[in-house]
């Protein structure tokens, strides 16, 4: 079924594209990119107003299946990505099992191609278990269509062991996702350790934490000669720690979240769960250094880190409620509210972050606007405001702060593989 | 001046006036605890329920009778022997209670943030017995009546605090209540035992009892728990006891007429000698006196007038 979109300002940072451009889509693929195509009875989407741009793709999303349907599955996380605009994510494997066995990567690619409205594509684990103590079989994980390994919630702490990784992966030409968190001195921490966790008697999580981490990373980087990217960076000096190793050529990337950039560990005052997740919300000079990082390149893309948590399990104390927070549904209002309304970022740059960049790390041929390209696409009007309500999420799971918020960049239309799969109603 | 408001949740966002304000309530009940019938009708027909999901003996019992005292109706949860061992949550605990038409909670429980939690969820006044490591106000405000029961003031003193500061929700209560009221407040205790950045709460930070004792006319003790050796903090009690304690050597450095405090209960021999918890400028018995009466009074501010109903 042919899909013309007319009249939309057509923004692809791949190709460095920003004009009014028209865009015919046919058997899945963009057909044609022009100005005036006429309609000829085709379908006609209006994106006269709105930018149209690449789909997005998330490089860090918690699907929750196998194991905790009840807080996501692919197909709800799935229709939380289509909503807010993205078209591929990129599925993390600390699931219950973990995705440390290729039965399992099939097993993700063969929910996604049942149920899913977007592209899913499973990360595996580093080790075995995610217990951090032997590699898994990242070959076979890879061919059995792995895009990436990571042990997120966790770091793999023995060093040797992390040195082996890396070199392996260099036969495959994967990346590897480090979440760096020495856990020895973050113990039992909830919060951001400083004057605010002081003050709330909460146990802190040291920004030491993360820095101790990502330096250890980065020297064995340096050993190996292999390639690294460094997961939800929340800390000042770890922003300035990836900079110095790309300066000195080291094959690393890194990635920073949209509530990391919105908050700081001053929201914990009102012990709202919702603002309990790792690593944690930091502190101003943070923010401003992730700001700047992305402004610079340091930080090559924007991830969400959607994290859906069952209703009941936050409804607790700040102590016993879990990490994280859901994220693919405020993510483009909110890196469009502090990139773009406060003139850090350009409007291409922003979504650079967000497609071609991502792309290039997985080493895929998407995230872009070209004719014979698959047909991904994120129409959305940044000046339009929405307010973020509880009972619109799509996601199986609420567990947001931003619930209340006037959030600016309203997705309108998400075009998967030619389809629509999310529309905007209002 | 009067309190407006539904709950005691912390000293952090009470005014010096509020404080003030129920250190006098608190002076009108004092009273009432020498006469020979200790009561007044003043709660009668309210119902109290005190939940206590972590250990107590001077709080919860305090809690207790100055509810009783008042003529309201005590009900007592302890946690240990509850729902809460089939895995019953705070909040349903509470909303359950809540539907057997109580007035009030006092919350004890080792996590911060929970009296706030209730507070927020629920419609019904909340007090902050005690949260984790969080804040205790009627304690920090029962010590602030006593101090100023024997000094006349509290503004120009010094006060010095020692122990596990880190772990303490007493001296942040009374960190906050003290630099409110105008007092200079010294912290002590080993390095590992002090949370970063407590300087901006408007406390000094000293490593050793020997400096910050100097001429202080108040001395507040902690009790130092056995755990803090095996997490790495202190390499024993024994060490901590010997830089720690508070020796007649110690308490020499003070005033003459400087008090003894502790929110109890007290390590005899370990952070406090015996005969200094025992002895003549030790105010520790005072203090659980007082803590009676301070409850009556913010039970009375809460409770006592007639509340226009929330609309939630």
């Amino acid at each position: 079924m042919a899909l013309l979109i007319k009249g939309g300002r057509l923004i692809d940072p791949a190709n460095g594209r920003d004009e009014e451009l028209d865009i015919l889509i046919e058997e899945g693929k963009i057909g044609k990119i022009a100005r005036d195509i006429r309609a000829l009875g085709r379908r006609i989407i209006d994106a006269s107003g709105k930018v149209v741009s690449p789909g997005f793709i998330d490089l860090h999303t918690h699907l929750r299946q196998p194991g905790r349907e009840d807080e996501e599955t692919i197909e709800t996380g799935s229709r939380a990505a289509a909503k807010g605009g993205f078209t591929t994510v990129c599925a993390m494997p600390n699931t219950e099992p973990p995705v440390d066995d290729p039965s399992l990567v099939e097993f993700v690619y063969g929910e996604a191609r049942r149920c899913a409205l977007v592209e899913v594509l499973p990360i595996a684990t580093i080790t075995a278990g995610r217990k951090g103590k032997d590699l898994s079989p990242m070959g076979r994980l890879s061919r059995a269509g792995a895009v990436a390994f990571s042990d997120d919630g966790e770091w793999v702490s023995d060093s040797n062991l992390m040195r082996r990784a890396l070199e392996y992966v260099k036969m495959l030409n994967l990346p590897l996702i480090s979440h760096c968190e020495d856990k020895t001195l973050s113990q039992e921490g909830v919060m951001n350790e400083g004057y605010c966790s002081t003050t709330l008697g909460l146990s802190g999580m040291p920004k030491q934490a993360e820095e101790v981490a990502v330096f250890r990373d980065l020297v064995l980087l340096g050993m190996t000669g292999s390639r690294l990217h460094v997961a939800h960076l929340s800390t000042s000096r770890g922003v300035e720690l990836v900079r110095e190793a790309k300066r000195e050529g080291l094959r690393v990337t890194s990635e920073v979240t949209p509530h990391h950039l919105a908050l700081t560990d001053r929201e914990v005052r009102s012990f709202n769960t919702n603002t309990k997740m790792n690593p944690p919300l930091r502190e101003e000079e943070d923010v401003a250094a992730l700001k700047q990082g992305l402004k610079d390149g340091t930080i090559d893309i924007i991830a969400t880190d959607h994290a859906p948590h069952a209703f009941e399990e936050k409804e607790v104390d700040y102590v016993m409620a879990p990490f994280g927070i859901t994220s693919l549904e405020t993510a483009l209002g909110l890196v469009i509210r502090e990139l773009l309304e406060k003139g850090t970022l350009t409007l291409m740059e922003i979504l650079a972050k967000m497609t071609v960049n991502p792309a290039r790390i997985l080493g895929m041929a998407i995230g872009r606007i070209e004719e014979g390209a698959r047909a991904d696409l994120a129409i959305f009007d940044p000046k339009k405001t929405w307010k973020v309500r509880e009972e619109e999420f799509l996601s199986r799971s609420t567990n947001s702060p931003f619930i209340g918020w006037e959030l600016p960049g309203k997705v309108e239309w998400t075009i998967a593989g030619g389809r629509v799969v999310y529309q905007d109603r209002k | 001046m009067s309190f407006q408001r539904k709950d005691l949740l912390g000293m952090e966002d009470l005014s010096s006036e509020e404080i003030i304000f129920i250190l006098d309530t608190a002076k009108s009940f004092r009273e009432i605890l020498e006469r020979p019938i200790k009561m007044v009708p003043t709660l009668r027909g309210k119902t109290v329920a005190n939940l206590f999901f972590e250990p107590s003996t001077r709080t919860r019992l305090s809690f207790e009778l100055a509810e009783k005292r008042l003529n309201a109706t005590a009900l007592s949860f302890s946690s240990l022997g509850s729902s809460v061992a089939k895995g019953e949550t705070l909040l349903d605990t509470a909303k359950n209670i809540l539907a057997m038409k109580v007035d009030c909670f006092v919350l004890r429980h080792t996590s911060p943030g929970t009296p706030h939690l209730l507070a927020r969820e629920l419609d019904v006044s909340v007090i902050n017995a005690g949260d984790g490591a969080h804040e205790h106000p009627t304690q920090a405000l029962l010590d602030l009546y006593t101090i100023r029961e024997r000094k006349g003031r509290v503004e120009g003193l010094k006060m010095a605090i020692v122990g596990d500061i880190s772990h303490s929700r007493v001296a942040r209560s009374n960190i906050w209540g003290m630099v409110k009221l105008g007092a200079e407040v010294r912290i002590c205790g080993p390095p590992t035992l002090i949370p970063p950045d407590i300087e901006r709460m408007g406390a000094k930070v000293f490593y050793s009892p020997e400096k910050a004792l100097q001429g202080v006319d108040v001395v507040m003790m902690l009790r130092i728990q056995k755990e803090r050796q095996t997490r790495g903090l202190i390499p024993s009690v024994n060490e901590y006891k010997e830089f720690f304690s508070l020796t007649e050597e110690r308490l020499d450095l003070a005033r003459k007429d400087a008090l003894v405090m502790h929110p109890g209960p007290v390590n005899r021999g370990v952070e406090l000698p015996a005969r200094i918890a025992d002895g003549g400028r030790s105010i520790i018995l005072d203090q659980v006196t007082n803590g009676v009466a301070v409850r009556m009074a913010i039970l009375y501010l809460l409770l006592g007038k007639r509340r226009q109903a929330r609309v939630k």
